[in-house]
């Protein structure tokens, strides 16, 4: 493995950008590094090879030219649910599985002005929906510390990548946990902005009042540089936020001293066994060793977190998804009317989960039950952002853990809901709309596998957030201290 | 055809107006009629997975001028909601609609008859919706879908703004109902939010018909009327639904609450039955899209931009004391009737005005292809004229010779007439020495009139104004002159 994977977007982006070494040279050898370990991973359903080649020629053009580029070079792993023109975007569903995308998520485009290199389009549960990556229609993605286990989801793809040394950047979303979780399980940095800082136009939707797009890193300076990247108000987009966004790079620091860390009373962690428990002790422990103050908080609607959730999200994908009917786009099964090729086309391209899903999701909306259920979740909402709200009263961030375990096996968890309960921790910050990371804190279990803590901070403080994640990191440099299977 | 007596009809129209916008409600694609099929798509009103909508501003102000025109309810905060069904020709397979907040609530439409008689028929809504693509169905017989092999669907016409008006069902006849309509089509084109045209389906309508015995306070069942493509189809097919359910009613039958779809070549309603389905829309907020809010400023600013409309004038005219046909034509040429309006708020007496623009002008324009109020002839001068001949000071037909001078670029009429001596005479002397000159050289007519021949007045009448070059005063004329002839 060429040293060059190994290194950090902010020096490739540093180095690239003063002609030190080329875009060219860092994605050959990244390229090289996708063909030596990716058959065995699965982080990518398409590899963008010649796109790559084609794109580090113009970064370096472009950087003879006198530009300036703030991911020069910089190789980036993007989750198939967001569309790049030209490239092949599935969703991970056997209904997208050959169809090509005719524009560009205003995010993506962002981060390619901006100099990245488009390395593939990467695996994930199918629609976003799922934390383990095995709902993935067309392909298994596994965890590059055991390849026997999950990395996570939805976005396994990316985070593997980005842990594996196939990408610097990998582009995830996050709906209830879908950056976090597979960010903790595959020891790289997590991070979900404030709803509305970056835009959704061309992430294909799951749940449309949920979903961000973040990036997953190796290290915290690197996620503050992804997002200064991707963020700000998108015409396009109704929900982005017409807000100036505060560089993040620019507020990393070395301490904690003067913040207050709020520790969610209802995540008693002692539930999560005593090595795990023992785990996140240490990690606020540490914190405080930098100079934090723990502060005890409650969340008291904490545990109507997944119901609310799995109230909302399916219902809103149960809209976003009526569109893959088979006439338009996609793929079609033909049948004897058009009822028939609905029915058709749909039960052959959507997997279990998705139908599952489809169908809380209309129930929730039916008429009889809407009131008592969607109307009623989203009330629950307000709760959440108004717990939020006085806990942030006492304290200028939230430590939790980011998800209940390490990584699991393949096929480990074959009740909906025990999965489910995989985003337990991550769900209420979606539902308030903050900004949260998973930051690597550590090991537990045999074999010992990653750990993530999460941080939370008010809405808009993702320099806040970033700035101390940053601080723990440096400290504790936890990542490091172990080795990739592959 | 009409109604046997002992029945009333109840009659209640819901209209589909398409917004005369740049673009379209949700996408920056081209608002316009025609062109070849799918030219005016893009991912957005193509429903491509990832796309999204935005709304248009233009549109939402419109639809306020509409509500605020009739006399409607505009409310502090609206939204959009999704109406979720399946259809080919609705891209994503829900329509972006208005459910329980729509932009205006209540207001009426003022609206007139043939014979004058003006009315009123109350709104309950008008709300704010997209529009859907166009299907053509071939390999059939008739173009229907029942029998044919295969469609085809044109996206140009999906996302295209749409008011929805639906109206209170206090029409009585066929003729209210179109009444109804010419009026709401009046005000649409007065204000420029539509061109309003059925023919290229920037109108379609439907009818709920039913009737009950006169007296009766309950509704009867209603049968819900489709595929009128004109008024007169309307006017045609509401008449052919009440025949049909009067007849319904007397042989002992019962109405079916259905809806029925209008066969202009038969002219007869069939029963559309087979599409009959309750549909459960499953109505929720669109995450997609913000709440729109009204702030009453802008409601004072949308308030000056409304024009005098077409009931007013109406209503005005006939005061004025013109027929209806007359007052129709009028108000139908809206920029004649701001050169008519002109006229009397620069102290023309409407009556007299109103014969020179209905007449004289109007036929000066037909011949020379100029319109009136861009001729030489100013509302102002126009105005002189009038007082001119109220005053006496002229006689009607120099008051036509000065009208086509002024036509012609002469200018004021007051200043031509003071300058040639124009002014009628109405010194009697001066008359009656004309008189004797007439009837000195007219002794045989003379002589006639009084063995009896009354009407040979007129010749001798025009003798004398002949003699006079037009200026006598012809009332006075006449009155000498049959002192004279006693």
């Amino acid at each position: 493995m060429n040293d060059l994977v190994k290194r950090s977007a902010a020096d490739i982006a540093r180095d690239v950008g003063s002609k030190r070494i080329s875009a060219r040279e860092v994605t050959e050898a990244v390229l090289a590094r996708v063909d030596e370990v990716d058959d065995r991973l699965g982080c990518y359903l398409t590899r963008l090879h010649e796109l790559a080649r084609q794109q580090a020629g113009r970064v370096d053009e472009r950087i003879a030219a006198g530009e300036t580029l703030p991911l020069a070079g910089v190789p980036l792993s993007i989750k198939d649910n967001m569309c790049l023109a030209g490239t092949r975007t599935t969703a991970a569903s056997k209904i997208l599985e050959n169809w090509i995308a005719p524009y560009t998520a205003t995010a993506v485009q962002r981060m390619l002005d901006a100099g990245a290199i488009p390395i593939g389009k990467s695996n994930l549960d199918e629609f976003a929906m799922g934390s383990s990556c095995e709902n993935s229609a067309l392909g298994v993605t596994r965890n590059p510390y055991d390849l026997q286990r999950v990395p996570g989801g939805s976005s396994g793809g990316s985070a593997a990548a980005v842990a594996a040394f196939e990408a610097a950047i990998g582009l995830g979303s996050d709906t209830g946990g879908s950056i976090r979780e597979p960010g903790a399980f595959c020891n790289v940095v997590g991070f979900k902005p404030t709803y509305g800082r970056v835009s959704r136009y061309g992430l294909i939707a799951f749940a449309s009042s949920l979903d961000q797009i973040g990036p997953l890193t190796r290290t915290v300076e690197d996620a503050a540089l992804a997002y200064d990247a991707m963020s700000g108000h998108d015409p396009m987009d109704s929900t982005s936020i017409d807000r100036r966004v505060d560089p993040a790079t620019s507020s990393l620091r070395e301490d904690l001293k003067g913040v207050r860390v709020g520790i969610v009373k209802e995540f008693v962690t002692a539930k999560l066994g005593p090595e795990i428990d023992a785990l996140y002790k240490r990690a606020y422990a540490e914190l405080e060793n930098l100079g934090a103050e723990l502060v005890e908080v409650s969340l008291p609607t904490a545990d109507y977190g997944l119901a609310t959730y799995y109230l909302i999200a399916p219902a809103e994908c149960s809209s976003n998804l009526a569109r893959f009917d088979g006439v338009r786009y996609g793929l079609r099964v033909d049948g004897a009317d058009v009822g028939q090729m609905y029915e058709r086309t749909r039960a052959a391209g959507f997997g279990p989960e998705v139908k599952r899903r489809i169908l809380i999701g209309t129930y929730a909306l039916s008429s009889g039950y809407y009131d008592a259920y969607y109307v009623k979740a989203q009330k629950a909402r307000t709760m959440f952002a108004q717990d939020f709200q006085r806990a942030f009263e006492r304290c200028d961030l939230i430590a939790a853990p980011a998800a209940s375990s390490p990584a699991f096996e393949f096929d480990s968890k074959s009740d909906p809901y025990s999965m489910y309960m995989m985003d337990y921790y991550t769900i209420p910050m979606s539902l308030a709309g903050l900004p949260a990371l998973s930051v690597p804190c550590g090991y537990a279990g045999t074999p010992a596998l990653p750990m993530g803590l999460q941080l939370a901070a008010p809405l808009f403080e993702e320099p806040k957030l970033l700035g101390a994640a940053h601080a723990y990191e440096r400290a504790t440099g936890h990542a490091a201290k172990a080795e990739l299977a592959v | 055809m009409t109604v046997k007596t002992h029945y009333e009809a109840v009659i209640g129209i819901e209209c589909h107006v398409e917004l005369k916008t740049r673009s379209k409600m949700f996408c920056a694609c081209q608002n316009e009629f025609g062109g070849e099929p799918n030219t005016k798509v893009c991912p957005v009103c193509l429903a491509l997975p990832g796309a999204l909508p935005v709304a248009n501003a233009a549109a939402i102000r419109h639809m306020i001028r509409a509500g605020l025109a009739f006399g409607a309810t505009i409310p502090a905060f609206s939204k959009f909601d999704r109406k979720n069904y399946f259809y080919p020709d609705m891209p994503k397979d829900y329509q972006i609609s208005q459910y329980d907040m729509p932009l205006t609530l209540g207001g009426s439409v003022r609206y007139w008859l043939e014979d004058g008689t003006l009315k009123e028929c109350k709104l309950t809504r008008i709300h704010l919706e997209e529009d859907t693509g166009k299907s053509m169905h071939g390999g059939g017989e008739d173009g229907r879908i029942a029998g044919s092999s295969f469609s085809l669907i044109d996206f140009n016409r999906a996302g295209v703004p749409l008011m929805e008006c639906v109206g209170e069902p206090d029409l009585r006849s066929a003729q209210e109902a179109v009444g109804y309509l010419e009026a709401l089509k009046r005000t649409f084109v007065q204000l420029g939010v539509s061109d309003v045209k059925m023919e290229e389906g920037s109108l379609r309508c439907d009818a709920n018909v039913s009737i009950r015995p006169r007296g009766c306070t309950e509704l009867g069942t209603k049968s819900e009327i489709k595929n009128m493509n004109s008024f007169r189809s309307v006017l045609r097919a509401v008449e052919s639904e009440i025949e049909r359910q009067i007849s319904v009613l007397e042989s002992g039958g019962r109405i079916v609450q259905e809806t029925r779809g209008w066969d202009e070549g038969q002219g007869v309603t069939h029963s559309m039955r087979s599409k009959e389905e309750a549909h459960d829309y499953r109505y929720f907020p669109d995450p997609d899209l913000v709440p729109i809010e009204i702030d009453a400023s802008l409601i004072e600013e949308l308030k000056k931009t409304i024009p005098v409309l077409p009931p007013e004038r109406f209503a005005k005219y006939r005061e004025y004391g013109m027929d209806a046909k007359q007052a129709t034509q009028l108000v139908d040429n809206s920029r004649l009737a701001d050169y008519f309006d002109a006229s009397v708020a620069a102290g023309a007496v409407p009556q007299a005005s109103m014969n020179f623009v209905l007449g004289d002008l109007s036929r000066l324009a037909n011949e020379s292809g100029t319109a009136v109020q861009d001729s030489a002839v100013t509302p102002a001068a126009l105005a002189e004229l009038v007082a001119l001949v109220e005053a006496k000071t002229i006689n009607s037909k120099i008051a036509k010779e000065l009208l086509e001078r002024m036509w012609g670029g002469e200018g004021s009429p007051k200043a031509i007439v003071e300058k040639e001596g124009l002014g009628q005479t109405s010194d009697t002397g001066e008359i009656e020495r004309l008189i004797d000159e007439v009837l000195g050289a007219n002794e045989k007519a003379a002589a006639e009139y009084k063995a009896g021949k009354t009407n040979i007045l007129g010749f001798l009448t025009g003798a004398v104004m002949k003699a006079s070059r037009g200026k006598a005063n012809p009332a006075l004329v006449n009155e000498l002159l049959r002192k004279k002839l006693e």
